[in-house]
């Protein structure tokens, strides 16, 4: 048992966060805000030619996981984890020329992001795994998002009948997946508000001295670290049981990580906001960003209660 | 102890339940959150007519235009406020809660008689510049500068969180008179005049995209002596004045409403379908919603302590620090629990077709405020632990 990252890994991970800060800082994520669709299409292709949407399949989830953790503590926009998951089944996807988003079925009002600038939605439906063209659907975007960066449309029903690309166990490897590349980009969003909350309370001063040297806010950042850094644990365990390197239960490991994931960068997210005082609350100061985009990702594959309900039927 | 009310309570309440009735269909509909001027002019339209009826300044003495009730029945006025579904203080509230109490235990016969119809009749906003950059919890480090000149202060410097600056027409401000001198002890409370000449209002854009709030800079603006409210440097003892007014009802309209919300969140729940399942059929969370619920009626009851409290000593003690700190700590996770109940419909901050969800993702962001706003909770924990346990000052 070896528990930590290899030479391998944690080069992988250097990398792609050495790449991320050169080509998405964040005032160029930020910059999607100004725009109609958030997707810069050029930099998503360079996302592909970086192997984002290549690396899960082609290396692992292991891989997978340290990729998107940087992906989420650099908030790239994007439907990311199910292009990533996609490439199977959507020609394009794996080179970044499609964008891939998801549509669940099964909710009532159906909302599904990046309404004007996805290609193909994948659909999980009883038969397996189905794709519907988005121009085929009625949907109606919504004016003022919650997450700029996450625009949303409500789709009316009835829906079209989805092209059946998968079978049954195609779609559950898929979520089983996407639930696990989801909860590392919550992780990456976790640490990213930690990170920043960490700076700022080590740069303000109040009362004649840093305000991180108050215990107050010295302990909120404390428990950050430690959500995030429980997050990463069971977020890497999932990625060993997808990948065969552990004897758990990989649809168990992971709704556990969607869930610590979840609650980290929700905990982080709204804490680093408190961390900042009302500067936390401006639009200017990142830290809104993170948890915009927590309440996001919580919402995709399924919240933190949901996953919580599938683990109980574990028991 | 006894919560009922007494007969003249009672009375008050019909009379006022009564007026309510008559006049509530009346008021026009609330204009949309940015639209500033038509804002200003539904809420100032609405103290008008409080004051027409002789309820403005519910808690003002009588001497100064008040009608001079007691705390209870000022509770008893913000319950039967938010029940018809009247408009909210909006920006009448730093006039009428903060620099109006202020002005009528400070000023002088002139200033008082300058300003205090105005704010009661509706006629003028008030606006507060206290904060700044590098004063938010640290209030007593405030710099902005005020130097005397002949008959006139100049003031130069910047201050921040000014809620309403851009529509009001005075301002409650402290600057700085003396950097000499321990920081408690060189301020001045100054009535500013809005639009003089060197002043700048800057809107600061919040993370729900809105502006309530702004920044204003200062450069060289001068402002007339006979403007001071006390003596020079002893503002902050003119402004501890002030802050004590807004702890015993400042929330109580709010805490309402966050009831009503609790209300429409389970409505909601049983119309909003999840994996094939109604939100409602999940145990865990009506047994969530029903705790908020307790707690609400919890916080309803130490509401009613403070207020008997303050109607025995005249004061609203730590207990509305405890308040405060409870009942955001609550609002943030009644924000959770909406945004959990709406699940994908929470990734809107309008309405998502007839689904009341708007308002309740809306709540969760003005939840994360609370715990900021008016003294974070890291601040009322140390009040707390210091004025009610006595532990040493850290």
């Amino acid at each position: 048992m070896d528990f930590w990252l290899s030479d391998d890994e944690a080069d992988l991970q250097a990398g792609m966060r050495s790449f991320l800060r050169g080509r998405f800082p964040i005032d160029v994520v930020r910059s999607g805000e100004e725009q109609p669709g958030v997707i810069d299409r050029s930099r998503w292709v360079e996302l592909a030619e970086t192997g984002v949407f290549t690396v899960a399949a082609d290396m692992g989830m292991r891989a997978g996981v340290l990729v998107f953790e940087e992906l989420g503590r650099a908030l790239v926009p994007g439907p990311l984890a199910v292009s990533a998951l996609a490439g199977a089944w959507v020609p394009g996807a794996a080179t970044g020329t499609s964008i891939v988003g998801v549509l669940e079925v099964d909710d009532d009002p159906i909302v599904v992001d990046h309404p004007a600038q996805i290609d193909t939605l994948l659909v999980v439906t009883d038969a397996g795994l189905g794709t519907l063209d988005p121009a085929e659907l009625d949907m109606r975007t919504v004016t003022r998002p919650l997450d700029t960066l996450t625009p949303v449309a409500v789709v009316e029903r009835p829906l079209p009948e989805p092209v059946v690309v998968g079978g049954a166990e195609d779609a559950e490897r898929f979520v089983r997946d996407a639930v696990v590349l989801t909860a590392a980009l919550q992780l990456g969003v976790a640490l990213g508000a930690t990170d920043l909350a960490n700076a700022y309370a080590k740069q303000r001063e109040q009362f004649g001295r840093p305000i991180g040297s108050f215990q107050a806010v010295k302990h909120m950042l404390a428990d950050m670290l430690v959500k995030a850094e429980v997050a990463r644990s069971a977020v890497y365990a999932a990625a060993c049981a997808v990948d065969a390197a552990s004897a758990d239960d990989p649809q168990r490991a992971a709704s556990i990580a969607k869930i610590m994931a979840g609650e980290a960068a929700l905990f982080c997210g709204r804490t680093g906001i408190q961390v900042h005082g009302g500067m936390g609350f401006t639009w200017e100061v990142d830290a809104q960003r993170y948890w915009k985009r927590a309440v996001a990702l919580d919402n995709a594959f399924g919240i933190i209660d949901h996953h919580a309900s599938l683990v109980a039927a574990s028991l | 102890m006894d919560l009922r009310y007494t007969e003249e309570e009672e009375a008050f309440r019909a009379e006022l339940r009564s007026w309510l009735a008559d006049v509530i269909p009346s008021v026009p509909p609330e204009p949309p959150v940015e639209h500033w001027d038509a804002r200003r002019v539904w809420d100032t339209a609405w103290q008008r007519m409080l004051f027409d009826a002789g309820y403005a300044g519910i808690n003002w003495p009588a001497e100064y235009g008040g009608r001079g009730a007691t705390p209870t029945e000022h509770l008893i006025f913000l319950e039967e406020t938010e029940h018809a579904r009247a408009p909210y203080v909006g920006m009448n509230f730093v006039g009428l809660l903060h620099a109006g109490p202020t002005l009528i235990v400070e000023a002088t016969p002139e200033q008082k008689t300058a300003h205090l119809p105005g704010i009661l009749r509706g006629d003028d906003v008030w606006c507060q510049g206290f904060s700044e950059p590098s004063a938010g919890s640290d209030l007593a480090a405030l710099q902005c500068r005020a130097i005397r000149d002949g008959d006139d202060y100049v003031i130069d410097g910047q201050k921040i969180w000014t809620s309403f600056a851009h529509v009001a027409d005075y301002c409650e401000m402290l600057v700085r008179t003396d950097p000499d001198v321990p920081k408690h002890r060189g301020i001045t409370w100054l009535i500013l005049p809005m639009g003089l000449p060197g002043m700048d209002v800057r809107p600061l854009r919040t993370m729900d995209g809105g502006i309530e709030f702004s920044e204003v800079f200062f450069d060289e603006v001068r402002v007339p002596v006979s403007n001071r409210v006390g003596d020079e440097n002893d503002g902050w003892r003119v402004a501890m004045t002030t802050l004590s007014f807004e702890r015993g009802t400042a929330f109580v309209s709010e805490m309402l409403q966050t009831m009503e919300l609790v209300h429409d969140l389970s409505e909601l729940a049983k119309h909003v379908t999840r994996r094939s399942r109604l939100a409602w059929d999940d145990d865990g969370l009506r047994r969530d919603l029903g705790k908020l619920s307790a707690e609400l009626d919890a916080l309803w009851a130490l509401t009613r302590r403070n207020i008997s409290e303050a109607s025995r000593t005249g004061l609203v003690g730590a207990g509305g620090n405890v308040f405060k700190l409870a009942y955001t700590d609550l609002r943030h996770r009644l924000g959770e629990l909406s945004m959990h109940l709406l699940e994908r419909a929470s990734l809107s901050l309008d309405d998502i077709d007839e689904l009341t969800s708007g308002r309740h993702v809306q709540g969760r962001i003005h939840g994360l405020k609370m715990t900021i706003a008016a003294g974070t909770s890291q601040v009322q924990r140390n009040i707390i632990a210091e004025r009610l346990l006595g532990l040493p000052k850290g």
